[in-house]
């Protein structure tokens, strides 16, 4: 096709007049890997994104550092049943719980933001099919979410310890190495679960007040349910699943560790078919 | 090519988009015009495969939008409302684009210059101007070499320049072969701008009719003549033997106007009665009033019997 459309032709025909035809302009089919690329320059082009990979990283560190810092301080004063229940891991490692604050508002926000701004109009103008851009968006945030909390949780950890003086562990410590794989595990399957929610829920307030509500008021009000039924429901809770899978000392009563990975594993399942059957569904 | 078949769309139960069927070809400027409200949006959104329809189908170069492997090189799109994240840059919005269908970065810069947005490339688009935002969403129309291009109120906020920029760029686009879609409120807008004129009201088709046939119809009425002996010459004008289908109407001390004759014939019966006249010109009804003719009709459609569908035309 001719056309008027291309102002520069690159490599035209050198030489004056109007002999020299523009190339068309180079276009390929939409591929998995093409969208991968796609989400790739909007996730990085985005101010928010870095901000808050960097408030999850600190949260994540500070908080490790921390409590290292002031267990040991108060080593003297702890009882013995304190003292038993005591993991240089699970320690050092506890600022998960805040840092998949983080990490969760910014697996709504990547796709909220689009619904918000009306970008998604544009992006599925792009990849009209749609369930390339969730499978892509979630795969990439895995990826990245991955990546930056183990970094997170190993500096974490190896600070932490410093900080708990003769009290602290190496990494050859039982359950060191499965606590800081199992925390980027942990916060990585958050993330693609809040993607899935921010699909499947499109505005940011909501999305982020049901990620809130599952994550933190849920495992309080459960402990309201009468005794006997807590036992068939918490456990089975994102966060109490999640901590079945990092934790050295596992509270009474959680899954074990395969077992809670299996549970998470299956919130996010659930969560990402339910987004790709609403994708298909609903108007854009 | 554009081919909508029995397009329907319901919100509930309200009728957005009602059994529209119309084609929009190539090498020529297609309008779509109608007031707000009437679906023009929706009917652009399910040509992008973006709503599905209710019932009926649209189909893009000969299947639905989505069914193409280079969606974008088949339909570039400009939709009214925004679709630009806003505290991306321009820059990396059309580079995110390009991307999906591996359009190589110099292709980005290109249509960033021809629309006049390389100083504000790299700033967040949610600072933008309606214009500059008319000109991003443009862009990333272009951006792909479209086949067939979708705009939803282009020349909204656009300064005069910009929108002499447009209505260039268009014609020199459907002279080269493209298929143009473009839709507005405006009448005198489409009137400078399309060959061709679909216009809808409450979701149906209104009229489906070249350019020039509407201008015709619609340019077709009275004269509008001043003289002192306004009341006079209006009584000898509609009286007599030669007065059938002939209305004159005083319309103020001096004027009057004037159906069934032309100026010519106006100022020699006024010699022949020896009334003066100080002024006659042939009203052309505008453009804007046929459109609002033709939407009343279709409000009046629920009301009483279907009348008045002259500008229905099989062209």
């Amino acid at each position: 096709m001719s056309s008027i459309l291309t102002t520069e032709p690159a490599g035209a025909v050198p030489g004056p007049g109007p002999a020299a035809v523009p190339p068309a302009v180079q276009v390929r089919p939409v591929t998995p890997a093409r969208v991968l690329a796609s989400e790739w320059i909007k996730m990085r082009s985005l101010r928010s994104t870095a901000l808050t990979l960097v408030a999850a990283v600190a949260t994540m560190v500070a908080a490790g550092w921390i409590f290292g810092w002031a267990t040991n301080r108060q080593w003297s004063t702890m009882g013995p049943e304190q003292v038993a229940a005591f993991s240089p891991v699970d320690t050092t490692l506890a600022g998960y719980g805040l840092a998949q604050l983080a990490v969760g508002v910014l697996g709504v926000l990547l796709v909220t933001g689009e619904y918000a701004t009306g970008m998604v109009r544009a992006t599925f103008g792009a990849v009209p099919r749609r369930l390339p851009v969730l499978v892509a968006r979630a795969a990439l945030y895995a990826g990245v979410t991955f990546a930056v909390m183990s970094v997170a949780g190993l500096i974490a950890f190896l600070g932490g310890q410093q900080f708990l003086g003769t009290h602290g562990a190496d990494l050859a410590a039982a359950g060191a190495l499965r606590g800081i794989v199992g925390v980027a595990g942990y916060l990585t399957l958050i993330g693609v679960f809040a993607v899935g929610l921010g699909f499947c829920i499109r505005s940011t307030a909501g999305g982020i007040a049901t990620l809130f509500g599952l994550l933190l008021v849920l495992p309080g009000l459960g402990l309201l349910l009468p005794a006997s039924w807590q036992d068939h429901v918490l456990p089975y809770l994102p966060s109490n699943a999640g901590a079945s899978i990092i934790s050295v000392h596992p509270a009474a009563g959680n899954l074990s560790a395969s077992a809670g990975l299996l549970v998470l594993l299956g919130w996010v399942a659930g969560a990402l078919i339910g987004a790709a059957v609403l994708l298909q569904r609903r108007d854009a | 090519m554009i081919e909508a078949t029995n397009l329907t769309k319901k919100y509930g139960d309200k009728t957005a988009v009602d059994d529209l069927s119309f084609a929009v070809r190539p090498g020529i400027i297609t309008g779509f015009l109608g007031p707000n409200g009437a679906g023009k949006s929706t009917t652009m959104r399910m040509i992008l495969g973006l709503d599905a329809p209710t019932s009926g189908a649209v189909t893009v170069g000969g299947k639905p939008y989505r069914e193409h492997a280079r969606p974008l090189q088949v339909v570039g799109v400009l939709l009214e409302a925004r679709a630009v994240h806003t505290s991306r840059s321009a820059y990396h919005h059309l580079l995110a684009l390009a991307a999906t269908h591996s359009i190589a970065k110099s292709r980005v810069l290109d249509v960033i210059e021809m629309v006049g947005l390389q100083d504000v490339a790299r700033k967040r688009a949610g600072g933008f101007s309606l214009g500059m935002g008319q000109r991003l969403g443009i862009a990333s129309a272009l951006l792909a070499d479209p086949e067939i291009l979708v705009l939803d109120e282009p020349v909204n906020g656009l300064d005069p320049e910009g929108i002499r920029w447009i209505r260039d760029l268009l014609k020199s686009l459907a002279a080269d072969g493209h298929t143009v879609f473009v839709s507005s409120h405006l009448m005198s807008e489409m009137a400078v701008t399309a060959d061709h004129v679909i216009v809808v009201g409450r979701g149906r088709l209104m009229a489906d009719l070249p350019m020039a046939d509407l201008i015709a119809q619609a340019s077709s009425s009275a004269v509008l003549v001043s003289s002192p002996e306004a009341v006079a010459l209006a009584a000898a004008l509609s009286a007599g033997p030669a007065a059938a289908g002939v209305t004159a109407s005083v319309t103020g001390g001096q004027t009057l106007e004037v159906t069934g004759l032309t100026a010519a014939q106006i100022g020699d019966r006024a010699r022949d009665l020896g009334i003066s006249l100080h002024g006659l010109a042939p009203k052309r009804a505008s453009l804007e009033e046929a459109f609002m003719e033709m939407t009343r009709d279709e409000v009046e459609y629920h009301a009483t019997t279907p009348t008045g569908h002259t500008l229905r035309s099989a062209a």
